[in-house]
């Protein structure tokens, strides 16, 4: 099987390295994209297992970044776990309805916690 | 092109009647009626129009000087209508205080948030023993880190669900569901929390209790509030008894506690956001002064009402109820 790949699209530089660093550690390869557009262009490039997706991102947003992928057959069978903290109903049943895998508002868990659902994911 | 040209007409059409549907208009800036700038407008406006036909028909019959009395009409028409403009001006003015109020609160703890979840992050990661063995004299350290940041989350979560109670775009999931389950679950959660402080929790539920239709998640909010309050104010141990009956089309739900209790003075404001009370700061400095206010907020949108009775040194009973049925 090898290392999984996780695509970690997110804004922040120093989530970036926390949680980038810490996926690393348990052994999964992290490629970083800080920008909408650079997200798009990775997941077709790269081919990741599986994308970590923020939603309030520049260039790009995250809920465009998701109707993009999930339209575009090179991309649309990798799952995606929306890390965010919008928690407004709305924005979650426009993720989950555009084709987000889970929903997860930062503020709410941990890294371990996060950990746990990546894996889950990763296993389906 | 014509379609299009007929849909446009169409939409001037819509926006034109929805600007005329006033109610609409008034639930979205979050008003009542009689507090709405638009309603009382319209309002003033028939007033205006009915002190002017009446003061032309006394006129017409008991003045001799018609003409005279058309001016004086006008003058009193006038004067009105420039205190109805007044009068709305200000009103408007203060709605959009309010909103830019709740807005302010809304954008500030979406802002905090994020650099919270960085910090919290990092030293779940630093802790995560990734760079070798924490000593014990920094795992302390730690420790008061991550519970400052869970501090700080908590407090954003309740600012960000405060301003959407007042801009009311917090929804409502109401279904039925019966209550025990989530009170069992809710002091299964406070466990840990009241063993440490000494505190038992009793739950005592009649038999064969109905469901309740309101929204589940936000009934865990108020009960675990209700717990989370009388465990804190319990000073250093003691009792908290949870008890739930059927009371006609109701639940009826009630959470005592033998605790340091509510002053008389505070009493009337212990529902007031922001409010805490001076006894409560001398036992117990956290808190950010929402969790009754939200509580207060999620019962009595579901229908319910709530209140308290309570002694000082001697214990706080705050009951509320719920709708059994749709």
């Amino acid at each position: 099987m090898g290392e999984k790949k996780i695509l970690f699209v997110e804004d922040e530089s120093a989530l970036q390295k926390a949680f980038g660093d810490f996926l690393r550690q348990r052994g999964y390869k992290v490629i970083s994209a800080v920008d909408g557009e650079q997200a798009v262009r990775l997941a077709k490039t790269e081919q990741p297992d599986l994308i970590l997706l923020d939603l309030i991102l520049p260039r790009k947003n995250g809920f465009e970044v998701l109707e993009i992928l999930k339209q575009d057959s090179l991309t649309q069978e990798i799952p995606v776990i929306v890390l965010t903290n919008l928690e407004e109903m709305e924005n979650i049943e426009k993720a989950l309805n555009l084709g987000a895998t889970t929903y997860l508002i930062k503020a709410n868990y941990s890294l371990e916690e996060v950990l746990a659902k990546v894996e889950k994911a990763l296993e389906a | 092109m014509e379609q299009t040209e007929q849909e446009k007409q169409k939409n001037v059409f819509k926006s034109i009647l929805e600007q005329l549907n006033i109610p609409k208009q008034c639930r979205r800036n979050g008003l009542s009626l009689w507090q709405c700038p638009q309603f009382l407008f319209v309002l003033m406006g028939f007033i205006i129009c009915a002190t002017a036909l009446g003061s032309y028909f006394i006129g017409t019959r008991y003045v001799a000087d018609p003409p005279l009395m058309a001016v004086i009409v006008l003058f009193i028409t006038g004067f009105l209508f420039v205190i109805a403009v007044l009068i709305i001006r200000s009103f408007e003015r203060l709605a959009e205080a309010n909103r830019m109020k709740s807005e302010f609160v809304s954008v500030v703890s979406h802002q905090l948030r994020s650099p919270l979840s960085n910090l919290s992050w990092s030293v779940d990661f630093l802790v995560s023993n990734n760079f070798g063995k924490i000593l014990e004299e920094q795992k302390e350290y730690f420790n008061i880190l991550e519970e400052n940041i869970k501090r700080m989350n908590e407090l954003v979560s309740d600012l960000l669900i405060v301003s959407r109670i007042q801009s009311t775009d917090l929804p409502l999931n109401r279904e039925e569901f019966a209550p025990e389950q989530n009170i069992h679950r809710a002091i299964s959660e406070f466990k840990s929390f009241a063993e440490a402080s000494n505190v038992k929790i009793k739950l005592e539920a009649e038999e064969n209790l109905p469901k309740i239709f309101a929204d589940s998640r936000q009934f865990d909010q108020i009960i675990k509030n209700f717990i989370d309050n009388g465990i804190k104010y319990s000073k250093g141990g003691g009792e908290i008894k949870i008890s739930v009956k059927k009371q006609g089309k109701n639940l009826y739900f009630e959470i005592k506690d033998n605790g340091i209790g509510i002053p008389e003075e505070d009493q009337k404001y212990i529902f007031q956001k922001f409010f805490r009370s001076k006894n409560v700061l001398t036992h117990e400095t956290q808190g950010s002064g929402l969790g009754l206010f939200i509580a207060k907020s999620a019962i009595e949108r579901s229908g319910g009402k709530v209140g308290f009775k309570s002694q000082l040194n001697k214990g706080t009973v705050f009951w509320f109820t719920l709708p059994i049925k749709k």
